[in-house]
C-alpha cells in the first residue's frame, strides 16, 4: 500500500550525486515530495532526506540500488514511526489584516513566531509536521496570505546510534580529494 | 588478404616512459602514461576535435599502446566488451566530446547490464566553455550517469592521475562494470606534476563483501538435505573464476546445473552433472525442472526475466539459496531464503567443505528424460535435417563439431543467437561471448574483433544474423586495417528472424517491417578484402566451414537458411516457465 516514507542517504560530497540519486526513484516512476541536504556532523560528509509516497518493499529495492552507487555510503528507508522529524514554513501575510481577527491567539495556538513585521506584510514561522503546518496556512488563509514556503523534511532515526559512529570511523580515512 | 597502406609504427623507444616517477608533462601525456601504469597495452578509439591531445601524446607511445581505429565509436565499446569477456582485463575506448560520446552510450549501457570491465575516456571542450552549447559539447556525463557503475568530469590535469586509477579501480573490482571518464581540452593540455599511484580503496565503496559463514553454513545445510539440488551458474561465477568450485561442488553432492545465457562456457556441456541452458529459448528440462527441484542454488546470476518468466510461478517449491557479490540484485527479483553475499569463488570455496558427498540419480534422470523428449521433438531435426533448406542448428554444430567447442563463439542477437548459444558445445571457460541483458544487434561483428585482439590464440568465431550485421558491418573496415582474423558466420534468413517469430506465433503472422532485402554480403566483405564465400545447400555446409577454418586471417561465411524457422523450446513472454512450448 501506497504510504508516506522517508528515505535517507549519507553520500560523500560530489558535483551531480542529487541526480545520481533521484534517477534512481525516476527510473521506477517514484516521485520525490520533499528532499532535504546539508552537510553532516563529519566533514566531507552529506545526508539526503527525501520523502516518497510509495510500498516499502519497492522502496528497499530503490535503496539497495542508490546504496551501489559508489559515492553513497548507506541509504535507509524509514516509516513515519522510525523518525523524529520536523518541517519548517514560512507565511507572509499582509500588515492590514492584524487589525482584524484574532491573528495573535493562532500564533499562540501554534507555538509559532514571528520573525519580521514591516509597515507592508510581516512573517510568521511555524515547526511541525506536514498536516499541522498545513492546518495553520488554512487558518491564515482569511487574514490575506500573500506568500507560504515550506521546507522538505529533516529527520533523526530513532535508532541510528551505531550509524553515527561508523560516520565518525569514516571521517578517519581519507575523503577522495577529486573534485569536479 | 592485399597488401595495404598503413603509416609506419614509431620504434624508438621514448625516453619520457622510462623516465622518474615525477615530473611535469601535459594532461594528455598523463592519461597515457596512467593507462600504461594501469597495463593497458591496447585501447579502441576513434579521434576527434576534443581528444586531439590524448591522440597526439598517444601518437609517442605505439612502441607500448596498441591503438586501434574502429569505424564507429559504438564499434570500439563492443571490441572492448568482446576484449575483456575473452582475456579478463579492461577494456579501454577513447572518443571525442558530442557525437563521440554519445556514439558510446549504447555499448556503455550493454557493458552496464552485462557487468563487463571497461573504461571510456572521451575528450570534452574546454571547461571555460562548459555549459554554453560549444561545438561538440554534449553532457556526456549527464547522459551515461544510469548507464555506467561511475563517471567524472576532469578539468583540470593534475586530476587525471587519480581518476583515471579511480576508473580502473572501479571498473574492475567487485561486479565488474563501465566507467567513463570525461576529460576537458584545457586539462588535456596544461601541466601536471605527474605522479601515479593505483587505487585501492574508496571509503564509500566496499565492492569486496565479508563472507558470512553462518549463511554458507545455512546454504551447506539446506544442500545437505536436498533430494533435488539444482545450481543455476550465472556469468558471475566466470567473472569470479569460480568454474573449477563450482563444478567440484556440484560433483561432490550431485547438483544439476544448469546455465543462464552469459553463464554459458563455465561448465563444459559434455559434463555429467551439466543439463543444459535456462530461459525463454533454453532447454526443455532446466526449464521445467526449476519447479521441480527441492533446492535451487543461484550463483552470480540475476534472476533475469527471460529466465523466471512469471515469477509468481518460478520455483515456489524450492528453499533458494543465492550467492551473489551485488547486494541490489539480492530479493530484487526471487527472495532469498539463504543470501550469501558474496564473491562466487570465495563463497563456494567455503561451502565445499560443508557440503556431503551425495547422490541424486533419480534426479537428474528426470533431466535426462526431459532430454530425450527435446531430441525428439526438437534437437533431431534441428541438428541433423535431411531436406529442405539449410538450418542455423546445423551450421552451429557443424562449426561446434569443426572447432571441438574450444572457438571463442561470439554471438549477435536474435534467433540465430539463441540457436548458437543452445547448440555450441562450449569446452573452455569464457568462450561465450555475447550481448545478454541488452541484445544489442550489432554486438557481435566489433565484439568478435576485440575477443579476438585479447585472445589472439584462440579461434574467434562470430555467429550473425543478417539484421545485426547490417547495424555495424563497416568494422569490417577495422578488421582489415588491424588485420584481425576473426571468422564471420551470417546465418541469413532474410528476415528480423526472433521479431517474425513473434510476429507469426503472438500476431496473427502480420509481418510488419521484418522482411530484409539484403545486399550481397560477399561481395561486401570484398570491398573490405576480407574473403569469403556464400552457401545456400547442405552438401556445401562441412566443406565451406573447413575452408573458413583453414584461411588465415578473417574470412566471411554467408549461409542461407530457412527463411521462416523458429526457435523451440519457447517460454512466452511473461508466462510460467512451466507453460514452456517444444513446438
Amino acid at each position: 500500500m501506497q504510504k508516506e516514507y522517508t528515505v535517507t542517504v549519507y553520500t560523500e560530497d560530489r558535483i551531480g550525486i542529487t541526480n545520481r540519486i533521484s534517477v534512481i526513484f525516476t527510473r521506477r516512476g517514484i516521485n520525490i515530495t520533499s528532499l532535504t541536504t546539508a552537510e553532516t556532523e563529519i566533514p566531507g560528509v552529506y545526508k539526503f532526506i527525501i520523502t516518497v509516497l510509495s510500498e516499502r518493499d519497492r522502496l528497499e529495492k530503490v535503496v539497495g540500488q542508490i546504496e551501489k552507487l559508489i559515492e553513497i555510503h548507506r541509504a535507509f528507508v524509514h516509516d513515519e514511526d522510525e523518525v523524529v522529524y520536523q518541517e519548517l514554513a514560512l507565511y507572509k501575510i499582509s500588515t492590514k489584516s492584524l487589525h482584524t481577527g484574532d491573528i495573535e491567539k493562532i500564533i499562540r495556538d501554534n507555538n509559532a513566531r514571528i520573525l519580521t513585521i514591516t509597515p507592508d506584510y510581516f512573517v510568521i514561522e511555524k515547526t511541525g509536521h506536514q498536516q499541522e503546518l498545513i492546518a495553520m496556512l488554512q487558518k491564515l488563509e482569511p487574514y490575506g496570505l500573500i506568500e507560504y514556503s515550506k521546507s522538505g523534511r529533516v529527520a533523526i532515526v530513532k535508532w541510528s546510534r551505531r550509524f553515527h559512529e561508523h560516520l565518525k570511523d569514516l571521517s578517519l580515512i581519507e575523503a577522495d580529494n577529486l573534485k569536479d | 588478404m592485399q597488401q595495404k597502406d598503413v603509416l609506419p609504427m614509431r620504434t624508438e623507444s621514448d625516453k619520457r616512459a622510462t623516465a622518474p616517477a615525477t615530473e611535469i608533462i601535459t594532461g594528455a601525456e598523463a592519461v597515457i602514461r596512467s593507462l600504461i601504469a594501469e597495463g593497458v597495452d591496447t585501447i579502441f578509439g576513434y579521434p576527434g576535435g576534443a581528444i586531439m591531445p590524448i591522440y597526439d601524446a598517444l601518437y609517442d607511445f605505439q612502441d607500448k599502446v596498441h591503438h586501434i581505429l574502429v569505424r564507429h565509436e559504438q564499434g570500439a565499446t563492443h571490441a572492448a566488451q568482446g576484449y575483456a569477456r575473452a582475456n579478463g582485463r579492461v577494456g579501454v575506448v577513447f572518443a571525442t566530446s558530442g557525437p563521440g560520446a554519445t556514439n558510446l552510450v549504447t555499448g556503455l549501457a550493454d557493458a552496464h547490464m552485462d557487468s563487463t570491465p571497461m573504461v571510456c575516456i572521451t575528450g570534452q571542450v574546454a571547461a571555460a566553455l562548459l555549459g554554453t552549447d560549444a561545438f561538440q559539447e554534449t553532457d556526456v556525463i549527464g547522459i551515461t550517469m544510469p548507464i555506467t557503475k561511475w563517471n567524472i568530469q576532469v578539468t583540470r590535469p593534475e586530476d587525471i592521475p587519480g581518476a583515471i586509477a579511480k576508473a580502473f579501480y572501479i571498473a574492475r573490482s567487485g561486479r565488474p562494470g563501465p566507467v567513463l571518464v570525461d576529460i576537458t581540452k584545457n586539462a588535456q593540455v596544461a601541466k601536471l606534476d605527474f605522479q601515479y599511484k593505483a587505487c585501492e580503496h574508496i571509503r564509500s565503496y566496499h565492492p569486496h563483501p565479508a563472507l558470512n559463514a553462518d549463511a554458507v553454513k545455512a546454504a551447506a545445510e539446506l544442500i545437505n538435505n536436498a533430494k533435488r539440488p539444482y545450481i543455476l551458474c550465472g556469468h558471475g561465477v566466470l567473472l569470479a573464476g569460480a568454474e573449477k568450485e563450482l563444478i567440484a561442488l556440484a560433483e561432490k553432492a550431485d547438483i544439476a546445473v544448469a546455465s543462464t545465457l552469459l553463464g554459458l562456457s563455465a561448465v563444459p556441456v559434455d559434463h555429467p552433472n551439466y543439463v543444459g541452458y535456462t530461459g525463454m529459448h533454453g532447454n526443455y528440462g532446466p526449464n521445467i525442472n526449476t519447479n521441480e527441484c527441492d533446492v535451487l542454488l543461484a550463483v552470480g546470476m540475476r534472476f533475469d526475466d527471460r529466465i523466471t518468466g512469471d515469477v509468481t510461478a518460478f520455483a515456489r517449491q524450492a528453499k533458494i539459496i543465492h550467492i551473489e557479490i551485488d547486494k541490489a540484485e539480492i530479493n530484487k527479483i526471487i527472495p532469498a531464503d539463504v543470501a550469501v553475499h558474496a564473491d562466487a569463488k570465495e563463497a563456494l570455496a567455503a561451502l565445499l567443505p560443508l557440503v556431503n558427498k551425495a547422490s541424486h540419480p533419480e534426479w537428474l534422470q528426470m533431466f535426462k528424460d526431459a532430454d530425450k523428449k527435446e531430441d525428439e521433438k526438437v534437437r533431431n531435426r534441428e541438428l541433423y535435417p535431411t531436406e529442405g533448406q539449410l538450418k542455423m542448428a546445423e551450421v552451429v554444430r557443424v562449426i561446434s563439431e569443426q572447432t571441438d567447442g574450444r572457438a571463442i563463439l561470439v554471438t549477435d542477437v536474435g534467433q540465430h543467437q539463441m540457436i548458437a548459444s543452445r547448440y555450441y558445445r562450449f569446452k573452455d571457460p569464457n568462450t561465450n561471448i555475447t550481448s545478454g541483458g541488452m541484445g544489442t544487434m550489432g554486438f557481435s561483428l566489433p565484439a568478435a574483433m576485440g575477443a579476438k585482439v585479447g585472445a589472439p590464440d584462440k579461434e574467434v568465431v562470430a555467429i550473425i544474423g543478417d539484421g545485426c550485421f547490417q547495424m555495424t558491418l563497416q568494422e569490417l573496415g577495422t578488421i582489415y586495417q588491424s588485420e584481425i582474423g576473426v571468422k564471420i558466420v551470417i546465418l541469413n534468413n532474410n528476415f528480423l528472424g526472433m521479431v517474425r517469430q513473434w510476429q507469426q506465433l503472438f500476431f496473427d503472422k502480420r509481418y510488419s517491417s521484418t522482411e530484409m532485402i539484403n545486399p550481397d554480403f560477399v561481395q561486401i566483405a570484398k570491398g573490405f578484402f576480407v574473403p569469403g564465400r556464400k552457401i545456400t545447400e547442405r552438401s556445401e555446409l562441412e566443406g565451406a566451414v573447413k575452408e573458413m577454418l583453414a584461411t588465415k586471417g578473417a574470412y566471411l561465411l554467408e549461409c542461407v537458411v530457412e527463411q521462416e524457422d523458429n526457435v523451440f523450446p519457447m517460454v512466452p513472454a511473461g508466462a510460467p516457465i512451466s507453460s514452456i512450448r517444444l513446438e
